[in-house]
């Protein structure tokens, strides 16, 4: 074996399962569990599925708000718009590229952050803890003001300070190329968002057994060896909801593209052409077939983390 | 745990005995409180529908003087009506898409609004205006400038009251002027102010970032090569708008456009440039010229004053007219400014349109002219000494608001703008012919609704 985990089965198992059906209290308890969640349940109903229900069924018309008159009933032909226009597909282009890059790079520096906050002395722990949520707590849309300051040709500190860098001077124009643009917009959101996942993979590094790690030390397993094969295949769960919910985040990416580049130079998302259908052109029936199919996007995505990567979110919160 | 909960819930309060004594008082001072809030509010509620009526003005973000004629407004109306201010988003865009969603929603409480010029049409057409009494129209367009008329006008007819009228100018340094020996007191080409830039090692500003302020700069040169960006508005079928963005005018506008991008006096940010960083620009030692709005003026001498700039920068400012397309074509130059609509479901309009009136007198205009740098729509205010004090060039504002070309009038200016913006951004990177093309097919599929925009 290459890794080392401790058997789900035996954790998860009560000691005492009666043989076949559900006991007396099994069933007072999942009543209990439906008592209890069902409020929020119907609450959920009211805020999400009815909004969704109400944008899939106006998707289907002709609809402009100034000009409710003349609604029209024109079925998938929305879709087919959307669907064969070049600017959907780069948009797609675009929110995917933000995502990979994004999410990748966020990993990888939130489990940095997670073992530093995990090693850390206890007396530095709660500070460390702060000083790295300090980003996540910062509002979108001011991390987004900031950047953009930041990286500004007239007011930014960035050309200046970092003129040492080849391709950096005083004349860059960070906005006014598609590709720099979209390294800025990548930036803030892994600067802002990095404490979130180094968050879920702390609590995931908090439940990697500590015998394993020690019967790891006494068979002689370096520190590489026992990060690979013993941290990080025991906390494959946590990894994976880090990822998910990460990666259903940055596709909705709007705020930075909204402030930093209005959609100039090709950086326009699929959230932001929705918005640009919906709220700045009025046309409700186009936005609302925009956004239901960022909808669908969304649970594709959440689909393919869930049946391909075998996520168990139950197995996340440690039950 | 070292917080149980037993633990920290005992602490810090006081033993249950005492809590209950100390408690009677205090319930009965919150009945007290509540009583005399009840009564308050009922008071207020008495107050309001016998007394004043308060009329809800939405302003854009200005300098406080809307907020200042608000009041002196409610002052002089001997308690008739008060005039209450909401504050709407920064930019135009912004603006449009909050008013537009709350009318849209039958929101009675928006009774004036501040409106940019080039979406009137849209909100007159979708029914969100109070139609203007004909004894208002008649007082309001006495003596205003004709630009500001028009701009208030769709399909013929006053829709909006003038407020205060914006153009842009021709910003140059006196000194780069001089050196590059291009006299100034004769109509200039954008040809000829970007070879003496370029000669003198200085910019050119003008807005090539993807925003509004692009298809400001376009229409202007478009309208200033004698054409237009909307030939037939076909206010009944959008699908109906003839453009004309493929005619000679606008192929002659799109070589402006690339000339001056492609420039070295462009500058390394144009396509990025706003009417703020090119106000920037021009304060900077690079400046030599600018098309810009008059605000850029007060700004320098703000900026002196504060001790950002020095204090000659201002000095060596002048306007004029803005730059010709063809020498021998006069130009048209931008037509901006905010216009007062009062909205449709209003509950007192009459009222409404009173405080309007009242609103766009001379001397608020004036007032407002001097204090927060708006141009005034009213002819007469260019002759107030105080005006000519603070803004020595506003005879040049006046005549310029004269020969001004508003943007294209329809309710589908959103599409034709940011179409616009879509086709001719970056500057630089535009063709003369082929942009107006695809600008054409771009406008034209998205107002049948066959393109996303």
């Amino acid at each position: 074996m290459s890794t080392t985990t401790l058997p789900p089965t035996k954790k998860t198992e009560p000691v005492s399962a009666p043989k076949g059906g559900i006991s007396d209290r099994a069933r007072s308890e999942r009543k209990l569990g439906w008592l209890l969640a069902g409020p929020a349940f119907a609450v959920m109903l009211l805020v999400t599925a009815y909004p969704i229900a109400q944008a899939t069924y106006e998707s289907l018309f002709d609809y402009r708000l100034t000009d409710p008159d003349n609604r029209s009933f024109t079925g998938l032909n929305n879709y087919w718009v959307i669907l064969t226009d070049t600017l959907w597909w780069q948009s797609i282009g675009v929110t995917a590229f933000i995502t990979a890059v994004t999410v990748a790079v966020e990993l990888v520096l939130g489990f940095g952050l997670a073992l530093v906050m995990v090693k850390a002395l206890r007396a530095l722990r709660p500070v460390l803890r702060a000083v790295i949520l300090i980003p996540y707590a910062v509002i979108t849309v001011v991390s987004a003001f900031a950047w953009q300051f930041a990286f500004d040709i007239n007011s930014g500190f960035v050309n200046s300070s970092f003129a040492w860098i080849p391709g950096v001077a005083a004349d860059t124009d960070w906005f006014g190329d598609r590709w720099t643009a979209l390294l800025v917009i990548c930036l803030a959101e892994i600067w802002k968002t990095t404490p979130f996942i180094s968050l879920l993979l702390l609590a995931g590094l908090a439940q990697v057994p500590e015998v394993l790690q020690e019967a790891a030390k006494v068979d002689g397993a370096t520190r590489w060896q026992r990060l690979w094969r013993v941290t990080i295949p025991n906390m494959k769960a946590a990894i994976m909801v880090a990822l998910l919910f990460r990666t259903l985040d940055a596709f909705r990416v709007f705020d930075s593209i909204f402030i930093m580049t209005n959609g100039a130079n090709g950086t326009e998302s699929v959230s932001f052409l929705a918005y640009r259908q919906t709220i700045a052109r009025l046309e409700i029936g186009l936005g609302s077939a925009v956004s239901v199919l960022l909808f669908l996007a969304v649970v594709l995505i959440a689909f393919v983390f869930i049946k391909l990567f075998k996520v168990d979110l139950a197995q996340a919160r440690g039950e | 745990m070292p917080n149980a909960p037993g633990r920290s819930r005992s602490r810090g309060r006081a033993p249950a005995p005492l809590r209950r004594r100390s408690r009677q008082p205090r319930r009965r001072l919150a009945g007290a409180a509540a009583l005399l809030v009840t009564a308050g509010t009922l008071a207020a509620c008495d107050g309001d529908s016998g007394g004043a009526s308060t009329l809800t003005w939405y302003i854009n973000p200005d300098a406080g003087g809307q907020a200042e004629i608000a009041a002196r407004c409610t002052e002089e109306a001997g308690g008739r009506y008060t005039i209450e201010t909401a504050l709407l988003p920064r930019d135009a865009a912004s603006q449009r898409e909050q008013l537009i969603r709350r009318l849209a929603a039958n929101d009675d409480s928006i009774d004036l609004m501040s409106l940019d010029p080039p979406f009137i049409p849209e909100f007159a057409q979708a029914g969100f205006l109070a139609p203007v009494p004909d004894d208002v129209a008649e007082r309001v367009t006495e003596g205003v400038v004709q630009s500001a008329v028009e701009g208030s006008t769709w399909d013929d007819e006053l829709v909006a009251v003038p407020f205060w009228a914006n153009t842009q100018l021709l910003w140059y340094r006196k000194s780069v002027a001089e050196a590059a020996g291009l006299d100034m007191t004769q109509p200039v080409t954008w040809d000829q102010i970007v070879e003496a830039a370029e000669g003198q090692g200085k910019l050119v500003g003008a807005q090539g970032t993807r925003a509004e302020s692009l298809t400001v700069w376009f229409n202007a040169l478009i309208e200033s090569a004698g054409g237009e960006i909307i030939t037939d508005p076909s206010p009944e079928d959008p699908a109906q708008i003839e453009l004309g963005l493929t005619s000679e005018a606008a192929t002659r506008a799109t070589e402006v456009m690339q000339m001056v991008a492609e420039s070295d006096a462009a500058g390394a940010a144009f396509s990025t440039s706003t009417e703020d960083s090119t106000a920037t620009g021009f304060e900077s030692d690079d400046g030599g010229f600018q098309v810009n709005y008059p605000f850029v003026y007060p700004r320098a001498l703000g900026a002196a004053e504060a001790g950002t700039l020095d204090p000659s920068v201002p000095d060596d400012y002048a306007a004029t007219i803005y730059p010709r397309v063809d020498e021998d074509t006069e130009a048209a130059p931008p037509y901006g400014g905010i216009n007062l609509g009062v909205g449709a479901f209003s509950q007192s309009p009459e009222l409404a349109y009173e405080a309007a009136e009242c609103i766009t007198s001379d001397e608020n205009q004036a007032e407002y002219f001097v204090t927060n740098g708006n141009p005034a729509s009213s002819e007469a205010v260019y002759d107030d000494e105080e005006v000519l004090e603070a803004f020595p060039m506003a005879p040049v504002i006046r005549d310029s608001l004269d020969i001004a070309a508003p943007r294209p009038q329809t309710p589908y200016y959103n599409e034709i703008s940011v179409g616009i913006q879509r086709s001719y951004h970056p500057p630089s990177g535009v063709t003369p012919g082929s942009t107006g093309e695809a600008a054409t097919e771009l406008i034209d599929a998205v107002l049948e609704k066959e393109d996303l925009l």
